[in-house]
């Protein structure tokens, strides 16, 4: 249970309103007692977490420990895999993903996602882009020409791609892929946005040009990255999550999980005695 | 310690009787034996084609796409109608069989990859392949020759179209399954249907491999001679409409050249190697076409 707040008996009814806006906003993706099951075997043990809006959440944790498996749940991608379950649940902006009312399709064209090894698909630039309008049956030139313009200039692509929009997206180094990937993941304007290690294959260039990406796209949209990179989630992430074994062990800020962690598994982690 | 008492300059004395110890000689032996077996491939297929131009050319003219079949004894003619009838038939066993096996392929490896019913239907394709192509023809005879009364190309499209099925639905299975997760996943993450991620993603970038598998039934369509004698029989003329009996390279290739005529004999070698030329032709071309970029 949450400690009553002592402000939100003021009676003001407009600062009440804005309180509760700001109790929404720091709870804005809500993990609630949720288990997660491939099969028979378990994947995920009670989590419980808050990832505040418009901030970078980082997830870590050593390989198989759960992280990219609830961070694929906020879009329900598990759904694809034969013989998933859940207990618990998950909502966004206060409603479940998991209510029958919600439409997967819808769900996932309001999260964008951006895979641990690009993935542009085999298309020119600019479709790669606007693949996710021409799924919404968005044909408008203007329109499309404009997405492609924000959405490279958004992920720091545009002035390496404008005089060759047209050419394959696949004749891209590893780099630039990856910024595609996210140019193509912000295309539709998303809330969320879910990265699964999306710096992994890449040279310390380019992902420092990502990270820097990351700083900047935080202003609009809530991002969840998972990272094996201790350095990179204490560069980039405002908060940070640390599991092991399909468990949450500690979930703070990530000044205080770094400097000052709570738990000793943590602090064994990130002073590299494990994992 | 022999590495201690050994000059630095006689380190590679011990290796150097490349060429005459006995593991380069049986190294040697192998890799002849290797090369030979491969060329001895070439053999039958050389040899093919040698005696297809050998005994094909001398008839081959303009005359032998323009002209109908000669009557028994005659010189002269060609078989204009037979290479309409083939092409034709052909044609409609590749527009019947194409979407089936396409679709089904899609639903196997798409819809319900693991489920009973993909993997019955997988079990079945399979096993089709292997079915004697005069069954087909039985078939198509059974149910379309003696429903209508009558022999025809449509009876012939559909016999060759059962034959080839089982080829399109496993070769188009493959294709799909060729097709990169990645790209599902992208497209599935950008809130994509499966439809659109079908249609958009998966198809476009399994076409190549799918043509490939439709070049293949075209080359055993095309020369199948067992499904069309049931089916589409043979007929002398041009054809008018697809409810008559149907000209065939390969039916014609089979007529004449059991026939105790020398010209109807040759013609025979030269239908052979129009049904070649054809089969190679539609080959490159579709390679061409859907070449991967």
């Amino acid at each position: 249970m949450e400690p009553i707040d002592p402000t939100s008996a003021a009676p003001a009814s407009a600062a009440s309103a804005a309180d509760a806006d700001e109790a929404l906003r720091r709870r804005f993706i809500e993990v609630k007692n949720f288990h997660f099951f491939y099969g028979k075997k378990q994947a995920l043990f009670e989590i419980n977490l808050a990832i505040p809006r418009r901030e970078v959440t980082a997830f870590i944790g050593p390989s198989g420990c759960g992280k990219s498996t609830l961070l694929r749940n906020f879009n329900r991608m598990n759904d694809l895999i034969e013989g998933v379950r859940h207990e618990g649940d998950i909502t966004i902006g206060g409603s479940s993903i998991y209510d029958p009312s919600v439409e997967i399709i819808a769900l996932r064209r309001s999260i964008g996602m951006v895979f641990q090894k690009s993935n542009p698909f085999p298309k020119s630039i600019y479709e790669n882009v606007v693949y996710s309008l021409r799924i919404a049956g968005q044909n408008s030139r203007k329109l499309l020409d404009e997405t492609v313009e924000r959405s490279l200039r958004g992920a720091a692509l545009w002035d390496e791609v404008k005089d060759r929009l047209h050419d394959s997206a696949l004749s891209l180094s590893g780099g630039q892929m990856q910024r595609l990937c996210i140019a193509r993941a912000i295309a539709n304007r998303p809330e969320v946005l879910l990265m699964d290690e999306p710096c992994s294959a890449l040279d310390p260039i380019a992902t420092a040009k990502v990270e820097e990406l990351i700083h900047d796209l935080k202003k609009q949209f809530t991002i969840v990255i998972v990272t094996h990179n201790m350095q990179q989630a204490t560069r980039c992430s405002d908060h940070t999550a640390f599991f092991y074994l399909g468990k949450l062990i500690e979930f703070d800020r990530t000044q205080k999980i770094f400097a000052n962690p709570a738990q000793k598994q943590t602090e064994d982690y990130i002073t590299g005695r494990f994992g | 310690m022999p590495a201690a008492t050994t000059p630095p300059a006689a380190f590679l004395d011990s290796a150097r009787s490349a060429g005459t110890c006995r593991r380069a000689i049986i190294n040697r032996v192998l890799n002849v034996l290797c090369v030979g077996l491969a060329l001895l491939t070439f053999v039958p297929l050389v040899s093919i084609l040698f005696l297809l131009l050998k005994n094909g050319l001398p008839l081959f003219g303009w005359d032998i796409f323009t002209q109908l079949p000669p009557a028994a004894g005659q010189t002269g003619g060609g078989f204009g109608n037979a290479i309409v009838g083939t092409l034709l038939m052909v044609g409609l066993a590749i527009a019947i069989a194409t979407p089936f096996g396409v679709l089904a392929a899609i639903y196997v490896n798409e819809y319900a990859p693991g489920s009973k019913l993909a993997n019955a239907v997988r079990f079945v394709a399979k096993l089709l392949t292997g079915i004697p192509s005069i069954i087909c023809g039985v078939f198509a005879y059974a149910i379309i020759v003696l429903a209508t009364k009558q022999f025809s190309a449509w009876a012939g499209g559909f016999a060759l179209a059962i034959l080839i099925l089982p080829t399109i639905i496993l070769t188009a299975e493959q294709a799909l399954l060729g097709v990169p997760k990645a790209y599902r996943e992208a497209s599935y993450g950008l809130g994509a249907t499966n439809f659109q991620t079908i249609w958009r993603i998966v198809l476009p970038d399994a076409l190549p491999a799918i043509m490939t598998g439709v070049m293949l039934a075209v080359a055993r369509a095309a020369g199948e001679t067992a499904p069309l004698i049931f089916t589409a029989l043979f007929s002398q003329y041009w054809i008018r409409s697809l409810n008559e009996p149907t000209a065939s390279l390969s039916v014609l290739i089979f007529n004449f050249s059991t026939l105790p005529f020398e010209h109807q004999v040759k013609m025979a070698w030269t239908a052979s190697l129009v049904l070649v030329i054809l089969v190679t032709g539609a080959n490159v071309t579709a390679q061409l076409l859907f070449r991967k970029k």
